[in-house]
C-alpha cells in the first residue's frame, strides 16, 4: 500500500521534475522562459498523436522532445536575436502553444491512447516492498532521475557548466572573455524546450494516456515556481517536485475518500501550495538575491 | 548569414506607428498558410474571419453583428486598459482572468442571494461590488509582492486556477439554480440586475462597451496628462530614478494592481449582468489572457487598445462565422491570437533597432579588415 502510494507520487512528480530541470538550465543561462506551459502542452499533443499514428509510444516520446525543442526556438529567436521582452514573449509562447495544441488535438479527443509500459526485470521487479518502486516503473521516471543528477553534475562539476553559469550571472563579462553568450543561451533554451516537451509527452503517454485540451492544467507554471522554490539548484528541484507530487496525490486520495470537503477546494490545493512556498522562499530577500542568476531576464545585445 | 541589430540613436517614430500594422499583415500571411495546411481556401477563410462579421457596416440587416462585436470587445478593452498600466510600471499581472471571475462572483451575490432586492440601486451596487471584488483579488499578488517579495507573475496566475475552481464550486453547489435541470449555474438575474442594452432595437450591445470607452479615455488622460501617469512610466523604466524622485514602488504596485483588478472585475460583472444574465461555470472565453495580446497590440496605449480590442473581438466573431461557413475548427481562433502576439513583439524590435542581415561574404570581409 505504502509502496503503491509512493509510486503514484513519483508519477505525479516526474513531469514537474523534468520541466523544472529544463527551465533551471534556461534560467541559469540568464533567460526567463515563461513558455513552459505552452511547450509542455505542445509536447503532450504531438507525443500523443505520433504514438497513436505509429503505434509506438517511444516514437511519441521522441516527437514530444523534438517538438518541444523546436517550439522553444520561436522564443529563442525572438528574445535572443530580436531582443524582445522575455516575460511577454514567454507568455506569447504559452498562449500560442495552448491555442495550437487545441487545434492539432481536436481529432484526438476521446481516443484511447498508447501507454508507455513500465519496465519489468524478472526477479528484481517481483521483490517484496521495493521491487516495483525501484525496478518496475515507467522508463521516463528513471530518465528524470538521471537527468537531475546529470544536470547537477554538468552545472557544478564541468567547465561547460561553469561557462553557462557565467553567462547567466554576468553576460557582459562572459562576452568580454570571448564566450558566445547568444549561442550558449540558444542551446540552453532548446534544452529547456526539449525537457518541457518530454514532460508533456509523459502526461499524455504515461500519466493519463489520452488527449484532453489544456491537459497540462498549470503544471508548466508550477514547474516555473519550483525553480524559484529550489533557488536554482537541481537537487532541491527534485525535493520540491516530490513535495508537489505528494500534495496533488494527497488531494486526489482525499477526493476519493469523500471526506466532505468540496472537490474544487481540494483541486485548488496544489495552486495554493505553490503560492505558499513562493511566499516562504521569497520572504528572505538576501537569500533570493544571492541565488538568482544575476542576468536573469535581462536582454543582451553584443556590441560590435 | 546572420541577423545583426544596430541600435537606433533614437526610437523610430515611423515604426512606432507602423509596427502593429506590419504585425497584423504578417499574422494574416501566417494565418493564410495555416488555413491552407488545414485544407481550407485561405482567401475564403480570411474573408469569414475579418470581413463577414463586419458586413453590418454597409448592410443594415446585419447591424446586429456590430453589436456582437461591441459585446466581445468590451471586456477585452476594459481588462487590457488596466493591464497596460501594470505592464508600463513593470508589474506583470497576468491573472486578469481570475480577477474577471472574482468580479463576476462578487457582483452576482446580490441578485443570487437577495433576488427580492429589486430597486434602481441594485445594478449600481452590483457594479461597485464587482469592481471591489476584482480589486480585492488583485490585491493578493500585490500584497505578496510588496510584503514578501514574491514573484507576481506566478502568484497572479495561480490565483486564476483558484478563482475558476471556486466559481465552479459555487455554481454547482450552494448557488446552483434548483430549477436549472442538471446544468450548473445560478438563477437568472431579475430585471433590475440586468445591464441595459444601449440600443435594444438594433442589437444586444450593452453599457459595458460604453464603460470600456470611458475607462480607456480616462486612463489615457491619466497616463499622458497627469503626474500619476508620469510616475507609472518612470518607475517602470527605472525604479532607481523613480525612488530619487520620491515615488514609492510599493504604493505603485498596489495602485496598478488595484486599478487593473477593478477594471477586470467590472468587465466580469458586466459580462454576467449583460449578455449572460446569470453566473455559470464558463463565463469567460479566455478574455483575461486575450487581453494581454490586446494590451501589446495597442502598444500599451489605452486609445490604441480600443482599436486592438475591436480587432481581437473580430477574431472571436470571425472564428464563429468561419466555423459555420467552412467548418474551420473554433480552436483556430486561439492559435491565431497567439501568432498575433508573437508578430507584435517581433515587430516592436524595429522601433529600437535597425535589422541588418549580414551575409557570409560580408562577415569574412569584416573580419579581414579587423585583422589587418
Amino acid at each position: 500500500m505504502l509502496e503503491q502510494i509512493i509510486i503514484t507520487i513519483a508519477t505525479a512528480a516526474t513531469p514537474l521534475l523534468i520541466a523544472s530541470i529544463g527551465e533551471l538550465v534556461v534560467e541559469r543561462s540568464g533567460v526567463l522562459n515563461l513558455g513552459v506551459e505552452g511547450m509542455m502542452v505542445m509536447g503532450a499533443v504531438t507525443g500523443f498523436g505520433v504514438a497513436l499514428l505509429t503505434g509506438s509510444p517511444w516514437l511519441g516520446v521522441l516527437a514530444a522532445i523534438i517538438v518541444g525543442a523546436l517550439f522553444s526556438l520561436l522564443f529563442g529567436f525572438l528574445t535572443l536575436t530580436l531582443v524582445t521582452n522575455q516575460v511577454a514573449t514567454g507568455l506569447a509562447l504559452t498562449l500560442l502553444g495552448l491555442g495550437l495544441s487545441g487545434m492539432i488535438g481536436e481529432s484526438f479527443v476521446g481516443l484511447p491512447g498508447v501507454k508507455l509500459a513500465a519496465i519489468y526485470i524478472p526477479g528484481l521487479t517481483d521483490l517484496p516492498f521495493v521491487g516495483k518502486l525501484l525496478f518496475g516503473q515507467d522508463p521516463i521516471f528513471y530518465l528524470s532521475i538521471l537527468l537531475t543528477v546529470g544536470v547537477a553534475w554538468f552545472l557544478f562539476r564541468t567547465r561547460a557548466g561553469l561557462t553557462l553559469r557565467a553567462v547567466g550571472d554576468n553576460h557582459g563579462s562572459a562576452h568580454a572573455l570571448g564566450i558566445n553568450v547568444i549561442g550558449i543561451r540558444y542551446l540552453a533554451v532548446m534544452f529547456g524546450g526539449a525537457c518541457a516537451g518530454l514532460a508533456g509527452g509523459f502526461l499524455s503517454l504515461v500519466y493519463t494516456p489520452q488527449w484532453i485540451e489544456n491537459m497540462t492544467a498549470g503544471r508548466g507554471w508550477i514547474a516555473l515556481a519550483l525553480v524559484v522554490f529550489a533557488s536554482w539548484r537541481p537537487l532541491r528541484v527534485l525535493a520540491g517536485a516530490y513535495l508537489f507530487g505528494a500534495v496533488s496525490i494527497g488531494q486526489l486520495h482525499a477526493q476519493a475518500l469523500g471526506i466532505g470537503i468540496p472537490s474544487q477546494l481540494l483541486s485548488s490545493l496544489p495552486y495554493l501550495a505553490t503560492i505558499l512556498v513562493l511566499v516562504l522562499i521569497s520572504r528572505n530577500k538576501r537569500l533570493t538575491m544571492i541565488n538568482t542568476p544575476a542576468s536573469l531576464g535581462r536582454p543582451f545585445v553584443p556590441d560590435r | 548569414m546572420r541577423i545583426e541589430l544596430v541600435r537606433r540613436p533614437q526610437h523610430s517614430a515611423l515604426f512606432s506607428a507602423l509596427s502593429p500594422f506590419i504585425a497584423l499583415g504578417l499574422t494574416l500571411v501566417a494565418g493564410a498558410i495555416m488555413f491552407s495546411l488545414l485544407g481550407k481556401n485561405p482567401v475564403d477563410a480570411l474573408y469569414y474571419y475579418f470581413i463577414d462579421p463586419l458586413t453590418g457596416i454597409w448592410d443594415p440587416g446585419n447591424r446586429w453583428q456590430l453589436h456582437e462585436l461591441a459585446i466581445k470587445a468590451a471586456p477585452l478593452i476594459l481588462i487590457a486598459v488596466g493591464l497596460s498600466v501594470c505592464f508600463l510600471s513593470n508589474n506583470w499581472n497576468i491573472g486578469a482572468e481570475g480577477q474577471f471571475i472574482a468580479g463576476a462572483v462578487a457582483g452576482s451575490f446580490i441578485p443570487v442571494l437577495f433576488p427580492d432586492f429589486q430597486t434602481w440601486a441594485t445594478l449600481p451596487l452590483m457594479l461597485i461590488f464587482g469592481m471591489a471584488g476584482g480589486a480585492a483579488y488583485a490585491a493578493i499578488p500585490a500584497f505578496l509582492k510588496v510584503k514578501f517579495n514574491t514573484n507576481e507573475i506566478l502568484t497572479s496566475l495561480m490565483l486564476v486556477y483558484v478563482a475558476q475552481l471556486f466559481n465552479d464550486w459555487l455554481v454547482r453547489g450552494i448557488w446552483r439554480n434548483p430549477e436549472g435541470m442538471s446544468f450548473p449555474g445560478t438563477i437568472r438575474f431579475n430585471e433590475y440586475a440586468i445591464l441595459p442594452q444601449i440600443w435594444p432595437d438594433a442589437g444586444r450591445a450593452h453599457w459595458g462597451f460604453v464603460f470600456a470607452l470611458v475607462a480607456a479615455v480616462a486612463v489615457w488622460f491619466m497616463l499622458s496628462k497627469m503626474l500619476k501617469g508620469f510616475e507609472v512610466k518612470v518607475l517602470g523604466q527605472s525604479p532607481r530614478a523613480g525612488r530619487f524622485a520620491g515615488f514609492s514602488s510599493a504604493k505603485m504596485v498596489f495602485f496598478v494592481f488595484l486599478l487593473a483588478g477593478a477594471l477586470a472585475g467590472l468587465a466580469g460583472i458586466c459580462e454576467v449582468a449583460g449578455p449572460i444574465e446569470h453566473l455559470n461555470e464558463k463565463i469567460s472565453i479566455g478574455y483575461g489572457f486575450t487581453a494581454i495580446i490586446v494590451a501589446f497590440l495597442g502598444r500599451l496605449n489605452p486609445l490604441g487598445i480600443v482599436a486592438a480590442g475591436l480587432i481581437l473581438a473580430l477574431t472571436y466573431l470571425g472564428g464563429e462565422s468561419a466555423q459555420i461557413a467552412l467548418g474551420v475548427s473554433d480552436k483556430a481562433v486561439r492559435a491565431f491570437q497567439g501568432m498575433l502576439l508573437f508578430f507584435v513583439l517581433a515587430c516592436d524590435t524595429l522601433i529600437h533597432y535597425r535589422i541588418r542581415i549580414v551575409g557570409a561574404l560580408a562577415t569574412k570581409a569584416g573580419e579581414a579588415t579587423q585583422n589587418a
